[in-house]
């Protein structure tokens, strides 16, 4: 195995200089931006700072509690950021549908891919468990906020085509159907293409992650092969469960439409 | 056919009482937003009163299934929904709706003419007029032969010939096969001409219900 190059500060430094030049370039094409960029990047350091001592922590100290509560965290971010990164107003009752969705469709696809496909054991090791929830909550997260976007979107947009199905007999599923399916495609579609495009346009994080770190690029794709399978299944599921409840919602016990 | 008690919905309509017979063409007429379109919409449950009770064939609509009843007692809006697709699919899909087997070619085409729209089945329907699309969602509401119609301004796209040739056409069939006709216009002519009852609402209330002489016929 090859030794591992590590960042000094000032490598660190020179990669935050590259930022603080793409900043002078958005300034100067007057791209209102800047904020954000500045914001995203303070952010991150801070969380990835933080986190970096934190699963220090979490592996010196491994503790089933411990790694349950992080992964619960987690969630609980996800599901708040899903709900925060919408810009319609959302119902309580789809919120809830939301936090359903995400906790049931990430949580069976977790464990069964935990403990089938890797056969964890001891079941909570951190240095499996947490890394593998952050991958399947993170991409699940960012499935289902397209998926809830679009069908929030089209519920507000094409109110009317929902009215005239209602209106000549259809029940709920049916006036929303189309609705729906647009945003299935919208919620799995970027996933598809990121394995589509997998090992050719990009190498995925993971990936690159563990040759980085001296792993065998072989042993590095077998774990990228089945954590792409568990993401792909764990998006599918939680944004079928999400369909399946959510556009319920926007209809009360009369079949009308409630907007 | 209907009865309405004491029906109350948010500022736009008040109804002390008004029952609506079956096997009748009815026409209601008012100024715009005095209320037509909402009672239209409370009878088939798009809406629900905030208090009062309103019956269909003295059953109380709060107890019949939402989805059951809109596939009798049919709405034709003011301005029809136009799904994508050909004017046939247009034609199709009320009855894929209301979980009806589909019908012929030939039976498409005879609602077409029925309705006065001379267009191919294949045409795409987005292409249509105002009044055209108005005419293509009254078709596909007949297809459906409900029992009873509520209609939401059919002929207001229309020039005056089409209209009178529409709904000449609509009264004809609502006699023939002893349909129930609820048709809001603002067409004065339209209503004295074919209507057996005519209902005036002005800012939510009912002012005047009459009956007129049977115009069985339509002439």
């Amino acid at each position: 195995m090859q030794e591992v190059i590590k960042l000094q500060l000032w490598q660190l430094i020179s990669a935050y200089l590259f930022i603080l030049l793409l900043l002078g370039i958005v300034r100067m094409r007057g791209i209102p931006r800047e904020k954000e960029i500045a914001l995203a990047t303070f952010r991150m350091t801070i969380q990835l700072v933080f986190t970096g001592y934190l699963l220090v922590y979490l592996f010196a100290n491994s503790h089933p509690l411990l790694t349950v509560a992080a992964t619960a965290i987690m969630l609980v971010f996800a599901i708040n950021n899903i709900i925060k990164r919408i810009k319609i107003p959302l119902s309580r009752k789809i919120k809830k549908v939301i936090a359903l969705s995400m906790t049931a469709g990430t949580l069976a696809s977790l464990l069964y891919f935990l403990f089938v496909v890797v056969a964890l054991s001891p079941w909570y090791e951190p240095r499996y468990f947490i890394p593998i929830a952050g991958m399947i909550i993170g991409n699940s997260m960012t499935g289902i906020t397209l998926g809830v976007s679009r069908l929030a979107e089209g519920m507000h947009n094409q109110k009317e085509m929902v009215e005239g199905a209602l209106i000549l007999g259809a029940t709920p599923k049916m006036a929303a159907k189309p609705l729906v399916d647009c945003a299935f495609d919208a919620a799995i579609i970027p996933t598809i293409n990121a394995m589509v495009g997998m090992g050719i346009v990009f190498l995925p994080g993971m990936m690159t992650g563990q040759i980085l770190a001296g792993v065998s690029p072989l042993t590095a794709i077998e774990y990228q092969i089945a954590i792409m399978l568990g993401i792909v299944g764990s998006v599918a599921l939680t944004v079928i469960i999400f369909m399946e409840l959510g556009y319920k919602t926007y209809f009360n016990k009369e079949q009308q439409l409630e907007i | 056919m209907f009865r309405l008690e004491a029906v109350l919905y948010k500022n736009i309509l008040s109804i002390e009482l008004l029952t609506l017979p079956g096997n009748k063409i009815t026409c209601i007429v008012g100024e715009s937003g005095s209320g037509k379109t909402t009672l239209l919409r409370l009878l088939n449950k798009m809406i629900s009163p905030d208090s009062g009770e309103i019956s269909y064939q003295n059953i109380p609509l709060s107890i019949i299934p939402a989805i059951e009843l809109r596939r009798k007692v049919v709405m034709l809006q003011q301005f029809p929904v136009i799904f994508p697709g050909s004017v046939g699919d247009n034609l199709l899909v009320g009855l894929k709706f209301a979980e009806k087997p589909p019908v012929s070619s030939e039976r498409l085409s005879e609602i077409l003419s029925f309705v006065h729209l001379r267009k191919d089945l294949d045409s795409p329907a987005e292409k249509l007029s105002g009044g055209e699309k108005q005419r293509l969602a009254l078709g596909r509401i007949l297809l459906l032969e409900p029992e009873v119609m509520l209609l939401d301004e059919p002929s207001a796209g229309l020039d005056e010939e089409t209209e009178q040739l529409v709904v000449n056409s609509l009264v004809v069939y609502t006699k023939q096969n002893q349909k129930t006709l609820l048709m809001v216009t603002h067409a004065k002519q339209v209503a004295r001409d074919y209507a057996e009852q005519i209902i005036e609402i002005s800012n939510g209330k009912i002012v005047s219900q009459q009956e007129v002489h049977s115009h069985a016929g339509g002439d």
